[in-house]
């Protein structure tokens, strides 16, 4: 008896101070929801990897210990922005759903992201390119975590300018992606002294590049930037090596290419690529614990930066949850950008007032066979952008958040 | 934007023709499934994926090479749709075609799902047969060897389907067997298992044309998805069951969406739905369907 009465008041006690503790938590739960392709050409770099990477930066979080509950739910998109908007309106509005994170997929995370900011909830962009969520299309609800089409375009853009490639042809993804990334690298490519011969924009998850590439071979173009992604930028490698175009003196600019299409391509077909990404699992300590760790889960699957910004992301989102003891959409927005931010995947950096995410960018080029050690070992890395190079300067964007 | 050259004209052409040899592979199992089982088969685009992946397993695992795989795959993927007619489809022959389509449908949706659980979305790469790499500089074109055989190949297999249903002994057994099984039954043919093995035999081709398709595309569950969509459009504009018709719809669509590419690329992954809808619109039936 006198068991069951401590008990009680312990439960009590217990509930009171996380009470305490949440006052300003709505339903008393953090929501996390991963919103991307689970299942089509975009799901091995985001899908269910970045689920399981928000989980991972929770558990690191110590939540718990913390006293806050916080909660993961993940759906599929499939690239549909009607169908995008849908489950985040619905999350936001009946599931209680906090920050909506990943979106993978630009035409989907530019309805999102004017969805959170109706609705003044937190957007944490990590797969989406365009560099439009920080600039005319920014939000005071929105962070861009991982990259944009602005410093693909600066990095490899202008790598390969610097290397001779002084002529264009753009494949180009037809949708919000593509564009802003042929957009970008366009200017950049201008900017150096270069020109742009040809375009030609193909549908989104096409399976069958021939046609374009014997567009891209007639157009004698030096260079054939593809501005596309995943699955199609996997499928456009492929049948280029088919149809002889480096052996025809072209040679393929991957504006955009992610750790498991080299992985899906296999190094006799991606070496040699040059890429910027912003995360390599290879980089240092902290990098590596996190990608082994992520990969026994994973199905021995490496992450990709898409999964290691969702991580981030989450972890310093939480941690200005729990500064705040609040979570405001819109206030805790303002937090993370006043926080500076420290993970062990991206380091040091800040998020600027339009929303983006600084911190350095890194040149890499795809290994020979020969030269890969272990599994995914692809990458060396040929230079660092430093992080206040690496992204768009801030009077450039158009971002209404900036004070002019 | 229209200047056309008529170099670069003819490399569409060609490169249409290989896509459509893709379209007229596949729709001739439809149409040959359809035509003798009045099953709508959505599982073909799964079976086509299973073949590619049966060639990716006996490369990496047995290391039997794309040969082996050409004869393999078809039959151990046709075994598999054997199962599926006995253990499922069978008991569906008595009610509404749409029966059949959601049973397939689901089947496609889980084989589909299996895979991509196991092998993640952005595939398996499956190298090219020695002897296919390389190509002829057609002075117009860089024609990949590998595409060109692709072409032979392909309407080599549908002439000879076609020849073997619309012209001999056992052809006509089948399409009797769909008009008046009863009948045919009566003369002691074993037509249920005629039925199973027609079914297998489209499975195959499905799965056949998953092998010629490994080297050019990524191995990957989802490759039969964003393809039997427009497989479908083309046995409803060949019209349904007709063989001959699949077989020339394939090629013909191909070939337009070839010229689409070139013309107006933004367009190409509508244009075969547009010809579907006008044609539905002026002749149902299809443009060889008879009625």
């Amino acid at each position: 008896m006198n068991f069951k009465l401590k008990a009680i008041v312990a439960a009590a006690a217990l509930a009171l101070t996380a009470h305490a503790a949440q006052a300003q938590i709505s339903g008393n739960v953090v929501k996390i929801g991963v919103l991307n392709d689970q299942s089509s050409l975009y799901a091995d770099l985001g899908g269910p990897g970045s689920a399981l990477a928000a989980k991972m930066a929770i558990e690191d979080f110590k939540a718990k210990e913390k006293g806050l509950t916080v909660e993961v739910v993940s759906a599929d998109h499939q690239n549909k922005p009607d169908v995008g908007s849908q489950i985040a309106t619905k999350w936001i509005d009946s599931e209680g759903v906090d920050v909506i994170v990943d979106v993978p997929n630009s035409g989907v995370a530019l309805a999102v992201n004017q969805i959170v900011r109706d609705k003044g909830k937190v957007f944490i962009n990590s797969g989406a390119a365009s560099s439009d969520l920080t600039g005319a299309k920014c939000s005071p609800n929105t962070v861009h975590w991982t990259y944009d089409t602005w410093m693909l375009a600066n990095g490899t853009g202008s790598a390969i300018v610097k290397r001779g490639g002084d002529t264009w042809f753009f494949l180009t993804s037809d949708y919000a992606f593509g564009h802003a990334l042929e957009r970008d690298t366009e200017a950049v490519v201008l900017k150096a002294g270069g020109k742009v011969v040809s375009k030609v924009r193909h549908p989104l998850n096409t399976q069958d590049f021939s046609s374009f590439l014997l567009q891209a071979q007639a157009s004698k173009a030096k260079i054939i930037g593809m501005a596309n992604a995943g699955g199609d930028t996997i499928n456009t490698i492929k049948q280029a090596a088919e149809f002889g175009i480096a052996k025809g003196g072209q040679n393929l600019a991957g504006l955009l290419v992610f750790l498991t299409d080299v992985h899906g391509l296999g190094l006799d077909k991606a070496q040699g690529l040059i890429l910027t990404n912003t995360f390599y699992w290879d980089q240092n300590d902290g990098t590596r614990a996190f990608a082994k760790r992520f990969a026994a889960a994973n199905g021995g699957k490496y992450p990709t930066m898409v999964q290691a910004g969702v991580y981030a992301g989450v972890l310093h989102y939480l941690k200005a949850v729990a500064a705040l003891k609040s979570d405001d959409g819109t206030k805790v927005v303002a937090k993370m950008k006043e926080l500076p931010t420290d993970d062990p995947l991206f380091g040091k950096g800040t998020i600027r007032v339009d929303g983006r995410k600084i911190h350095p960018a890194y040149l890499v080029e795809v290994k020979k066979p020969s030269e890969s050690k272990g599994p995914y070992d692809y990458y060396k890395i040929l230079a660092t952008i430093p992080a206040d190079r690496a992204f768009r300067p801030l009077a450039d964007g158009g971002c209404e958040l900036v004070k002019k | 934007m229209f200047d056309i050259s008529i170099p670069a004209l003819m490399g569409q052409l060609l490169v249409g023709l290989i896509n459509g040899s893709f379209y007229a592979l596949l729709s001739l199992g439809l149409a040959v499934i359809f035509g003798l089982l009045n099953i709508i088969n959505f599982t073909h685009g799964a079976q086509y994926m299973m073949g590619a992946f049966v060639a990716y397993f006996l490369l990496n695992k047995l290391g039997l090479n794309y040969w082996w795989a050409l004869v393999i795959a078809p039959l151990a993927v046709g075994a598999t749709g054997v199962v599926i007619e006995r253990l499922m489809l069978k008991q569906l022959y008595k009610l509404d075609h749409l029966y059949g389509l959601l049973l397939t449908f689901g089947l496609a949706l889980i084989i589909e799902g299996i895979f991509r659980n196991e092998f993640g979305s952005a595939g398996l790469p499956y190298s090219m047969p020695e002897v296919l790499s390389g190509g002829f500089n057609l002075g117009f074109m860089f024609l990949p060897k590998y595409r060109a055989w692709v072409i032979v190949a392909s309407l080599v297999i549908c002439l000879s389907t076609w020849f073997l249903i619309e012209r001999t002994k056992l052809g006509a057994y089948l399409r009797a067997a769909t008009e008046n099984p009863a009948l045919v039954q009566a003369f002691g043919i074993n037509v249920p298992r005629m039925i199973t093995l027609t079914y297998g035999f489209g499975v195959g081709l499905a799965a056949l044309a998953g092998v010629f398709a490994a080297p050019i595309y990524q191995v990957s569950p989802q490759m039969g998805s964003s393809l039997i969509i427009v497989v479908f459009a083309v046995v409803v504009i060949g019209g349904m069951g007709s063989i001959m018709g699949s077989i020339l719809t394939g090629f013909g669509l191909g070939v337009i969406e070839g010229l689409t590419k070139y013309f107006y690329p933004e367009a190409s992954n509508t244009v075969i739905f547009v010809i579907m809808a006008i044609v539905l619109m002026f002749r149902p039936q299809g443009l060889f369907g008879q009625r």
